[in-house]
């Protein structure tokens, strides 16, 4: 284990310099992947380091590959309406697994109204239909840090 | 099609104008260095007699009914029978659904069509664990024939058609509804309507999978076999490009994939059941995107039923006439609607559907205008139908057929469209077919990229959408939207339960154990299928029998 302290602070170095890592995942059963491939591309042209889960994954599947993957945001797209139970669960489960502090956010067709209570479950932010792909990639650039991972291992 | 001295006239003509052309374009640049379509197919100033010289009236146009179709597959057309109008719709509970269509129809719809749940369209149950979240909210919950039959309650199978939008699990809901109308004292060769049953399209792009694609495609060919033999007026799949177009394709990428995936049902169903051509062809049917782009959508349907025309005919060397045409359904693009300003998607959608009208369409959904909210209130869908019975009876579009037929424009198109979409077809040819392609992912990487395209075009302001990058207002008025109550979930689960203690369970398990063993020999599966339903199995019980003996299909998840 050694010295936590200098390796931390070395870390600390090297994340602010390393880049982000995305994990792109589409929970649940809905097919509709035009927008999770289409943010998985523009993260990956912004020089982020992207993984697409491809479709169908359950919230279980999706919190064990972010921390697999050492990711520092986790991005949801859902279309077929059960976004309330797949969202709410991913952050449930994330919680559960000591790894709350990996930002989630969401997509897709979501009702406005659902919006503040998916905040109040801890989505981060929420980007409807018609959001541009800069500004969902310099909301990302702005608000989102490289995790700690190494930090945490240790 | 024209005479040299007209030629040499239009020549000379082109040749005073372009000087006016260039003159203008001196004092003042055009809005655009360049125009294109949706698809950023670009677009000349202006089209002559010279852009269609080559074009052979009888063999390139002709008449409506005859070959290659161009001007659509009846020869009468709308004057004849007006399109069907068919709205998607399933909501909820079967009770939900089943009061959703007596509605539809009561309000003028000539065909039903159905959508179902996500955990329904993927072979799970409503009690599954991955079916948390999920039931009735996409569509109608299908768990039994009990809910079938509520489903069907009142309905008269044999005067209407019904449309089921199912693929891995289509042969299970559609010997449902056999079950159905048999118990309603409706014999099969009553019964019409579609199952859309097409799998290659899911691998490509709408992704409800289930098995891999070898044991897909050979559920299909049962299910084509045994209606040709016994549901004769059945179409046993839809051959859909509506989902490539979605998932972010253009319109030849649209064509194109839809007519290779057409290629390799008809090639599978010859070589496998060994049928005659001509003895399934003419049911096959197809179903299309009508997105904005008014003129490419036009030239993309007298564009498809040519091409499919010539590939029936010098292809599969078809002989039958009802073989070379297409039939098919269009849908207007849920893709192109806007969540901002909602009531703009009324005009985005009638001018759709206007295109699919002049495109010679057999049937149309028209989307609401709160698509891209939820799914579609009371309210907002008879907005939409209402816009199909504006087309069809107010503005005098039905009057003749195909009336674009020789604008220099809409040939030309048609002509481009033609072109490019065999040559994809051809790429296709060379890597072995469609299925092969889907293997090396090519269809998908073609999409995803022509999506990211689109995408940046808006982004950039290149392609406008009023509301969303033009037009854009702050405070907008809210729009009543329609949810799914959470008790549908619960209500649906203990039918389920229910329908699980009345039944016969261990005839349950001897019909499972027969499909079982059939499903591992070349035998129809159809036969056990409907046995099983009439036993009242569930959906997923099928299912599941299937995913043990062929395994499942990962999204390989290209972006």
């Amino acid at each position: 284990m050694g010295d936590i302290i200098s390796l931390s602070a070395q870390e600390e170095k090297t994340n602010s310099e390393r880049k982000l890592r995305v994990l792109v995942a589409k929970p649940g059963l809905d097919g509709h992947d035009r927008g999770a491939r289409v943010i998985a591309r523009a993260y990956r042209d912004a020089g982020f380091e992207v993984v697409y889960t491809g479709v169908h994954q359950t919230p279980e599947q999706i919190v064990t590959a972010a921390l697999q993957e050492d990711v520092d945001l986790i991005g949801l797209s859902c279309l077929s309406g059960a976004h309330m139970t797949l969202f709410k669960r991913v952050v449930e489960l994330l919680k559960e697994r000591k790894a709350e502090d990996i930002p989630v956010i969401g997509g897709g067709i979501i009702p406005k109204d659902d919006i503040p209570e998916l905040k109040e479950a801890g989505i981060r932010e929420i980007f409807l239909p018609g959001t541009s792909l800069a500004s969902i990639v310099d909301w990302t650039r702005a608000s989102v840090r490289p995790r700690d991972w190494v930090e945490e291992r240790a | 099609m024209f005479t040299e001295e007209t030629l040499r006239q239009a020549r000379k003509g082109k040749e005073r104008w372009q000087k006016e052309v260039d003159k203008a374009i001196a004092q003042k640049l055009e809005r655009q260095e360049r125009f294109s379509t949706v698809s950023d197919l670009e677009i000349k100033r202006i089209y002559t007699p010279e852009d269609i010289k080559d074009l052979n009236f009888e063999e390139d146009i002709g008449y409506p009914g005859f070959f290659p179709f161009t001007r659509g597959c009846q020869p009468t057309m709308y004057r004849g029978r007006e399109w069907t109008f068919r709205m998607f719709s399933g909501l909820g509970s079967a009770e939900d659904t089943n009061q959703r269509w007596h509605l539809l129809l009561k309000e003028g719809e000539t065909g039903l069509s159905t959508a179902f749940d996500f955990p329904t369209l993927m072979g799970y149950d409503s009690d599954s664990p991955r079916a948390v979240g999920e039931c009735g909210k996409c569509g109608v919950a299908i768990d039994t024939l009990r809910d079938f039959e509520i489903l069907a309650d009142k309905i008269p199978l044999d005067e209407v058609t019904t449309s089921m939008t199912i693929n891995p699990p289509a042969s299970i809901l559609w010997a449902m509804y056999l079950v159905v109308a048999e118990k309603m004292g409706i014999s099969w060769d009553r019964v019409g309507g579609t199952i859309q049953n097409d799998m290659l399209k899911e691998f490509i792009a709408q992704k409800t999978l289930m098995l891999p694609p070898e044991p897909s495609v050979r559920l299909i060919s049962d299910t084509i076999e045994f209606g040709t033999r016994y549901v004769p007026m059945w179409n046993t799949v839809s051959i859909s490009g509506y989902h490539i177009r979605e998932a972010g394709s253009t319109a030849v990428q649209e064509l194109a994939f839809t007519l290779a995936d057409g290629i390799a049902y008809v090639q599978e169903v010859i070589e496998r059941k060994k049928l005659g051509v001509d003895s399934f062809a003419p049911r096959l049917s197809f179903f299309f995107n009508s997105h904005l782009d008014f003129f490419e959508e036009i030239a993309k349907f007298r564009a498809a039923r040519r091409m499919w025309a010539k590939i029936m005919r010098d292809r599969f060397k078809a002989k039958d006439p009802r073989s070379w045409w297409m039939r098919f359904h269009t849908q207007t693009a849920g893709c192109s609607l806007t969540a901002q300003q909602p009531y703009n998607n009324i005009v985005r959608t009638a001018t759709e559907a206007l295109a699919a009208v002049l495109g010679g369409t057999q049937s149309l959904h028209s989307n609401s205008l709160d698509e891209t909210l939820a799914l579609p209130s009371e309210f907002a869908v008879t907005i939409a139908l209402r816009t199909q019975q504006i087309l069809a009876d107010e503005i005098g579009v039905t009057n003749t057929i195909d009336p674009l037929a020789g604008s220099y424009f809409v040939e030309s198109l048609t002509n481009q469209m033609e072109e490019e979409a065999w040559e994809y077809i051809h790429k296709i040819d060379g890597m072995g077919g469609m299925l092969a392609a889907i293997d090396k992912g090519f269809p998908q990487m073609e999409i995803a990229n022509a999506a990211y395209h689109y995408q940046r075009q808006i982004d950039e302001g290149e392609k406008i959408m009023v509301g969303a990058n033009k037009y854009v207002v702050e405070e907008e008025a809210p729009t009543e939207i329609l949810r799914i109550d959470e008790r549908v979930e619960q209500e649906q689960i203990a039918r389920l339960k229910g329908v699980k203690r009345a039944r016969d369970n261990h005839r349950v398990l001897q019909s499972l154990s027969d499909l079982r063993a059939a499903s591992k020999t070349d035998k129809n599966l159809m036969p056990y299928i409907l046995e099983a339903v009439k036993e009242y199995a569930t959906e997923q019980e099928i299912c599941d029998v299937w995913r043990n003996i062929f395994g499942e299909y990962r999204d390989p998840g290209f972006y």
